[in-house]
């Protein structure tokens, strides 16, 4: 690209300069005003009440509450994470493997309760799960059991939901990878005898592997600072970090502990991404919404 | 070749039943939204708009419709041009700290939203923004902006700068040569943008639950509050509505994003 400035003087670029500042000014200030700030507040909370104090860490970290919240939500994160990869991997795979056209139908029904409120998901899945709900009835139907099953309104309904909603976030990187690998390769292992398992497992496996690393962290990341779901479904006993976090700013008005619970979420988020950022670009992991 | 066609097989049959639990839930609703019986029950006893008519004739469900689409509108308002401006100088400014300012207006996606949620909630608390309109729509602004750039920034990638040059050069000004050469060209994915924040900020729901309140509830928080208390199937209406509407903006989106730019 030859770009020719019409007049290269220092004052030219000079101007230049003041005037891309000018322009990314406005939205570079609501960042700083609505998300830099408010975090960096909670930061500076965490650890100054009336003087310096690393009390609300000590809580954090030596508390049961606190201990067993964290350990559960890294749990559940890391179970949804391996189902969201277990579902999601056959369906990627067949998107890429079939004609454009079918690959754009699958494509569609897996981008398309991505654009559904997680709101009226939740309630969806509170009407199919109930023990009144969608499944129990129709289990009832087929008299497979007697008693309404607990579906909802504990861990397994929150995994259920959750795993809905992250699913395009690991299906779409995954894809995406897939397109990329040269359909020769597969030619190639095959013609050299090998059979269509073990070209999958020497050749596309491997090279699928940039995009299952996007696809897990994008998942693992977003369920690890999940609420709306997890609060509805469930039920009150499966206790996320982020629940934690709203509790003690809504019920018991603990605004230190609360953001030493934040900050500690944030960090572990940023240090996943800069771990995943030594293997594969960040861009891959963000540039799917 | 019979063990390959197993295989085959077996990924068919996953995939199928993996597509029918991504998208039962979202054909769930509907149906239940024109039963007329009050505890859920599937298939319905029989059709009626009876929710339709409790959410229309509701004065708070319907106060917090106009919220929402007023917070949605004033976003998308703000966060397009905003966002608009912002993409252009970093895809043409040759500064270095463009990289880190592109990365900052990335954010909003890295950072848990609860965080940035309480983060708010407190910042909003010191100046008097909480339970107020500004404070939800500046708060949705910044939410919607990431989806700006990041739409407009990937529709300035195949535009060719040096169009504007010569528009300037045949005398135009820098504003002019903007509006009458490079947006034209951007046009659809500014669209999309627009729709996404659009979208985004009638969707959004955990920031609303910390700093709004009072007659400036959106109707995602009154949704959340009723969702804890007891299933009514009026919500079930309401959310019928939302996805038709994010589906049709969705729709919109794409076709537009598809027509080049």
């Amino acid at each position: 690209m030859t770009t020719s400035v019409p007049d290269p003087s220092k004052k030219h670029l000079r101007r230049e300069h003041g005037l891309m500042l000018a322009l990314v000014s406005p939205a570079l200030l609501v960042i700083l005003a609505l998300i830099v700030l408010p975090v960096g507040w909670l930061a500076w909370q965490s650890i100054y009440h009336d003087g310096f104090t690393l009390e609300n860490y000590r809580r954090v970290f030596t508390e049961d509450v606190y201990w067993r919240s964290f350990a559960l939500t890294f749990e559940i994160s890391l179970a949804v994470t391996v189902i969201a990869l277990l579902l999601g991997y056959p369906v990627a795979y067949l998107a890429n493997s079939v004609p454009k056209g079918w690959s754009i139908l699958i494509l569609s029904l897996v981008v398309l309760p991505f654009w559904t409120s997680v709101l009226v998901r939740a309630y969806a899945w509170l009407a199919l799960l109930q023990r009144t709900g969608v499944i129990n009835q129709f289990l009832r139907y087929l008299d497979v059991i007697s008693e309404p099953l607990a579906l909802v309104h504990n861990t397994f309904g929150t995994v259920v939901a959750t795993v809905h909603i992250l699913l395009p976030f690991m299906v779409l990187p995954l894809y995406a990878t897939m397109q990329k690998i040269p359909n020769d390769l597969m030619q190639a292992g095959a013609s050299l005898g090998a059979s269509p398992s073990l070209t999958f497992m020497r050749v596309f496996l491997p090279l699928s592997l940039p995009g299952v690393l996007a696809g897990c962290t994008m998942v693992f990341v977003l369920c690890l600072g999940f609420y709306i779901t997890p609060e509805l479904l469930g039920g009150g006993r499966t206790v996320m970090v982020s629940m934690l976090v709203s509790r003690n700013v809504e019920l018991y008005n603990q605004f230190g502990a609360a953001s030493a619970v934040a900050v500690v979420l944030l960090l572990s988020v940023l240090a996943i991404f800069f771990v995943v950022s030594r293997f594969i670009s960040l861009d891959r992991v963000l540039g799917q919404k | 070749m019979m063990r390959v066609s197993a295989a085959r097989m077996a990924l068919y049959v996953i995939s199928a039943l993996v597509l029918v639990y991504l998208i039962l839930p979202v054909l769930i609703i509907a149906p239940i939204s024109f039963s007329s019986a009050r505890f859920l029950t599937f298939p319905p006893p029989s059709f009626s708009l009876r929710w339709y008519q409790q959410y229309f004739s509701n004065a708070a469900w319907m106060q917090a419709t106009r919220v929402t689409l007023m917070v949605a509108l004033l976003t998308v308002v703000i966060a397009t041009p905003f966002g608009v401006a912002a993409a252009y100088a970093i895809s043409q400014s040759k500064l270095r700290i463009m990289r880190l300012f592109h990365m900052a207006l990335l954010l909003p996606l890295v950072v848990p939203i609860i965080i940035t949620a309480v983060g708010i909630f407190f910042v909003y608390a010191k100046v008097g923004l909480v339970a107020t309109m500004p404070g939800l729509v500046l708060a949705n602004v910044m939410l919607g902006l990431p989806y700006v750039v990041i739409s407009v920034l990937a529709g300035l990638q195949s535009f060719d700068p040096a169009q504007e040059m010569v528009a300037r050069s045949l005398g135009m000004n820098r504003l002019r040569s903007f509006f009458a050469v490079t947006l034209p060209q951007i046009k659809s994915s500014v669209v999309a943008g627009g729709i996404f924040a659009f979208i985004s900020a009638m969707d959004e729901t955990i920031v609303a639950l910390f700093i709004s309140g009072g007659q400036y509830q959106p109707l995602t928080k009154r949704m959340f509050t009723a969702l804890r208390d007891e299933i009514d199937p009026t919500i079930a209406a309401i959310s019928t509505l939302m996805t038709a509407a994010s589906f049709m903006l969705v729709l919109l989106a794409s076709t537009r994003q598809k027509r080049g730019g």
